[in-house]
């Protein structure tokens, strides 16, 4: 183990490095022949999810990544927990490199890394009954021996997201949606992780048991002493739940501050506009700024900056050079041309 | 000045094979020319039954029980099919979360618009497609002629919404309904979308009715503010009022509960357990299991909707209503 | 116990008991099904064994005509068997091929299928297209040429003895792409769900999520054109029968009763097809109205107002 980026990173549980996904959406050789200028070519036709990702996560703080549907961070999620194998890129957790392990390589980080989804309805089998949901885990990872172990495990698991433990030989469809998101959370701690991703947890809930949820998730934090990688588009969410923001637009980070920070100074073009646009109780916003044009489509990537194409400050340089994400007053990541030269 | 929709203790009741379930209890409300309300609740309040019930398009083991749906002047409850299908689509337009709800994915959509003013109105083919070239520019839709000849599916979520909007002013309506219209949308979109329709209201002198789970949404948006639960308004007033000065122990934890407004990293003022299906409404006050508040009066008696205040001002609440021996 | 009394609050058990049609077919189904497969008990003869009937009764009517005998319910055919016995014969082997070919036809398609949809790539490709291939054969020239290299290969007699399992193979072969294409086509929907992201995070692996989440939710379909097919296999053994390619005259399946009696419809004796074609049309209508009933229950898009 003497890896060398042990020393640099040992206050980050999980650094991303210039992380890529790509997915070929092409189809079979057939699809992919197409006619061009009168002969037939093969094209493939690729969607630029995430395009050179770089952070850290420390161990214990919650970071957000937000962004508008299509922005690529639900694939970064996935990729992160390697569901999807990335293109380029390195995934260290702990000072190791887990994105190229084998599934056989990868099982000890499995019950370290766990994840928590959107769609209450879908994220659990409904022809499996609570208890074997949450026993398969507890079991697979020998976090108990005797079956009484493993039922007093899930139990105690139960107790804790406020399920109460007689209803674990019921079917998913008999709970309600808050009720299968804190068995959605159960599953993930069974194994006692210590990093878990969440895939806009709270998404799909009404107001009242949204708020249930986070205080479940920021109880369960506190007391086992997790590390959240939070997933959302939601900024209210984000604003009271997240240490530090990044904030993605097709495939990339754009900013990346402390939430404090980035609430009251956001920096990027893109970032001021998205936080002027989120609707606040009964307060009508000063001057909301407007973007021009739509989203464009992540096959065809724009050169330069991904940005450019609707930010009011873009000029030359922005439509041909790509933006490195750079650092700024310690601790404000920043890719744009323009906060680097110092005119925005 | 004359209401423009007066709804008058609207019962929905849905007839299903255990017997029958009563989905929207005692709703009534009005709405003036030019007035914005917010009909707010969360999912099985009963909000956007209320909405289908308005322009009759309850579907099938639903139906209206009782109360009165004045128009205009005109009892939409009482009118027959045929004719609550010329004021649908005419006189009240709706729109839905979904926009593919209202586009037809075979035809183009200018096809479409052409089809919709031409079933309520007596003019050419090329009038009608002028008239909806018209409400394309109306809600700034960026080269509204090619646009015309496109299919919804060439659009994005938010130039598909746009499009239902314009579908929606094609015949010149005095009262829109809009059901979710942004909740599937990004908030940049929502906020564009949001900020068209208030000045679509202005300027085409309509009511709106804005049913949506988000507060923050309709605090921007309407004059007035409704909020449901369990088939039943437990508040309603200006929307200022509502939203700093709640007085509905529902409402104030509705609105203490999203997070962004309270110290960030704290625990969120949740309200413990969940909205009650329509088959276990308790009795009493619907709220009352899940009320810090919740009094032996509250068990035994249905609060009324009374004012408070003032008179726009009403409240369920044993709390207020009975005041000193609460 | 726990399990009945869940059934019994089901919707299924529900939507049963209010539908006439479905109850009727099913109770009939049950009852054809069980006297097919206890044939051998309540038979009145013993049609497999040749010693016991006699050549003098041959061709007797049913029993309240004319000529009839009380010995002989539906009269006998042209050996002089019991028709009545040899129906219910008839149906046993109709059922044993029907339901062992939809067996047959499920495993494999059901395994192709799930291995298929949830592998991707290549190998689903590659399996499709054989599906495709097998699809574009008619049974009837694989059973054609099977039977045929069978009973060159084994003689006649060995045919006799294994034209159940042979049969049942057959039918089985032709039409278990229909399975293999049901099961890819949910198992596509079901591995993206995100009950099966979280089988993933966890770290099971790929036979284990197969068959543990995936299989019993792809399950629903399976059962619905198992409706259709099982009477399907019935249809396809009794054409066989009766082409003369299925069932040997000496234990005869309904298709091959109607066929033996076929010859002699002219000769005036048409109770020999007239009753086991009634037996076989009945049983497969109840099959098809249950099938019926069981896809607008399961199907939560198709309800009735």
């Amino acid at each position: 183990m003497n890896n060398p980026q042990q020393a640099t990173h040992n206050d980050a549980l999980l650094t991303i490095r210039n992380l890529v996904k790509h997915f070929d959406i092409s189809g079979g050789f057939l699809d992919q022949l197409k006619w061009v200028k009168g002969k037939i070519k093969r094209q493939r036709t690729t969607v630029k999810a995430v395009n050179d990702v770089s952070f850290k996560i420390k161990s214990g703080e919650t970071l957000s990544v937000v962004g508008e549907s299509g922005c690529g961070k639900s694939t970064l999620a996935r990729t992160v927990l390697g569901l999807y194998p990335p293109e380029s890129g390195e995934i260290i957790y702990q000072g190791a490199r887990i994105d190229d392990l084998s599934s056989a390589e990868m099982l000890p980080y499995r019950a370290k890394m766990q994840m928590i989804f959107q769609d209450p309805y879908a994220s659990l089998n409904p022809r499996m009954t609570v208890a074997r949901t949450l026993e398969e885990p507890v079991v697979f990872h020998k976090r108990a021996r005797t079956a009484n172990d493993v039922k007093a495990k899930v139990a105690e698991v139960m107790e804790q997201v406020g399920v109460d433990p007689q209803w674990a030989d019921r079917y998913p469809h008999e709970f309600s949606g808050g009720q299968r998101q804190r068995i959605s959370i159960a599953r993930a701690l069974t194994v006692d992780p210590e990093f878990i991703v969440a895939d806009e947890p709270v998404s799909a809930l009404d107001v009242s048991i949204q708020a249930q949820i986070l205080n479940l998730m920021m109880d369960a934090q506190e007391k086992r002493g997790l590390t959240y990688l939070f997933i959302t588009h939601d900024l209210s969410v984000v604003k009271h739940i997240s240490n530090r923001v990044a904030v993605m637009y097709l495939g990339t980070v754009c900013e990346l501050a402390p939430t404090k920070r980035l609430f009251e100074s956001p920096r990027h073009p893109y970032t001021q506009a998205l936080l002027s646009a989120i609707p606040e109780l009964g307060r009508l916003k000063p001057q909301r700024v407007k973007l021009k044009g739509e989203v464009p489509t992540p096959i065809n990537l724009p050169a330069g900056c991904v940005f450019h194409g609707r930010c009011l400050y873009a000029d030359d340089r922005c439509r041909n050079e790509i933006p490195r994400l750079l650092l700024y007053d310690g601790d404000v990541h920043i890719a744009c041309h323009g906060v680097e030269e110092k005119r925005l | 000045m004359a209401p423009l929709l007066e709804v008058e203790n609207l019962k929905v009741k849905f007839a299903l094979r255990f017997g029958e379930l009563t989905a929207i209890d005692g709703v009534s409300f009005t709405l003036v020319r030019r007035e914005k309300l917010g009909l707010v609740g969360e999912s099985g309040a009963g909000k956007s039954v209320t909405g289908f019930a308005i322009i009759n398009l309850l579907s099938k083991p639903g139906y209206i029980s009782d109360g009165k749906i004045t128009f205009q002047g005109q009892r939409l409850d009482k009118l027959s099919d045929e004719d609550m299908r010329d004021i649908r689509g005419n006189r009240i337009s709706m729109i839905f979360q979904d926009p593919m709800m209202t586009l037809n994915p075979v035809l183009t959509i200018g096809e479409q618009m052409a089809e919709t003013v031409l079933a309520h109105q007596k003019v050419s083919k090329a009038e009608a497609m002028e008239i909806a070239l018209a409400k394309l520019k109306k809600v700034y839709i960026p080269s509204p002629e090619e646009r015309l000849r496109q299919y919804p599916h060439e659009c994005s979520g938010g130039m598909r919404q746009r499009i239902v909007i314009a579908i929606a002013l094609l015949t010149d309506p005095a009262l829109i309904i809009a059901d979710e219209p942004t909740t599937a949308l990004d908030v940049t979109i929502q906020a564009d979308i949001m900020d068209l329709m208030v000045e679509l209201c202005a300027d085409e002198d309509m009511g709106l009715i804005l049913i949506t789970h988000d507060l923050a949404v309709v605090s921007q948006v309407t004059e007035k503010i409704a909020v449901m639960y369990a088939g039943k308004i437990i508040e309603s007033g200006p929307t200022a009022d509502i939203i700093h000065t709640p007085r509905h122990p529902y409402t104030q934890g509705l609105i203490q509960a999203i997070p962004g407004n309270s110290e960030a990293g704290r625990r969120l003022n949740q309200i413990p357990g969940m909205m009650p299906t329509l088959t276990d409404i308790p009795d009493g006050c619907a709220f009352h299991p899940r009320c810090g508040l919740s009094k032996d009066v509250c068990q035994r008696e249905t609060p009324l909707l009374l004012p408070t205040d003032n008179e726009n001002r009403l409240v369920a609440c044993h709390k207020i209503g009975l005041k000193n021996n609460f | 116990m726990n399990a009945w009394l869940r059934f019994k609050d089901s919707y299924l058990f529900y939507s049963f008991k209010r539908d006439p049609v479905a109850i009727i077919s099913f109770t009939l189904f049950f009852i054809l099904l069980l006297v097919g497969l206890s044939a051998p008990v309540i038979a009145p003869h013993n049609t497999y064994d040749t010693s016991t009937f006699d050549i003098m009764d041959s061709e007797l009517p049913p029993s309240w005509m004319d000529e009839g005998s009380q010995d002989f319910l539906f009269g006998t055919d042209i050996q002089g068997r019991d028709l009545f016995s040899t129906m219910l014969f008839g149906l046993r082997t109709s059922i044993i091929i029907g339901i062992g070919a939809v067996i047959f036809q499920a495993f494999f398609g059901v395994g192709i299928g799930l291995i298929a949809g949830y592998l991707g790539g290549r190998l689903d490709a590659f399996l499709m297209r054989v599906a495709d291939i097998q699809f574009s054969f008619p049974y009837l020239i694989v059973a054609i040429i099977a039977s045929a290299i069978f009973q060159v290969a084994f003689g006649v007699n060995r045919y006799e003895q294994l034209a159940i399992p042979l049969l049942i193979i057959i039918i089985g072969i032709s039409e278990w792409p229909k399975y293999a294409r049901t099961v890819r086509a949910s198992v596509l929907g079901e591995r993206n769900k995100e009950y099966v992201e979280a089988a993933r995070v966890i770290g099971l692996n790929r036979r284990t999520i197969m068959l543990r989440h995936i299989l019993p939710n792809t399950l629903t379909p399976v059962l619905v054109i198992s409706t259709i097919q099982v009477p399907q296999a019935i249809m396809s053994e009794a054409a066989l029968s009766f082409l003369g390619l299925g069932m040997p005259i000496t234990q005869p399946s309904l298709g091959s009763l109607i066929r033996a009696g076929f010859e002699y419809i002219f000769s005036g004796s048409w109770w020999i097809t007239f009753f086991p074609g009634i037996l076989l049309v009945v049983f497969i209508l109840v099959i098809l109205l249950l099938g019926d009933w069981l896809r607008d229950v399961l199907n939560p898009r198709l309800y009735k107002g």
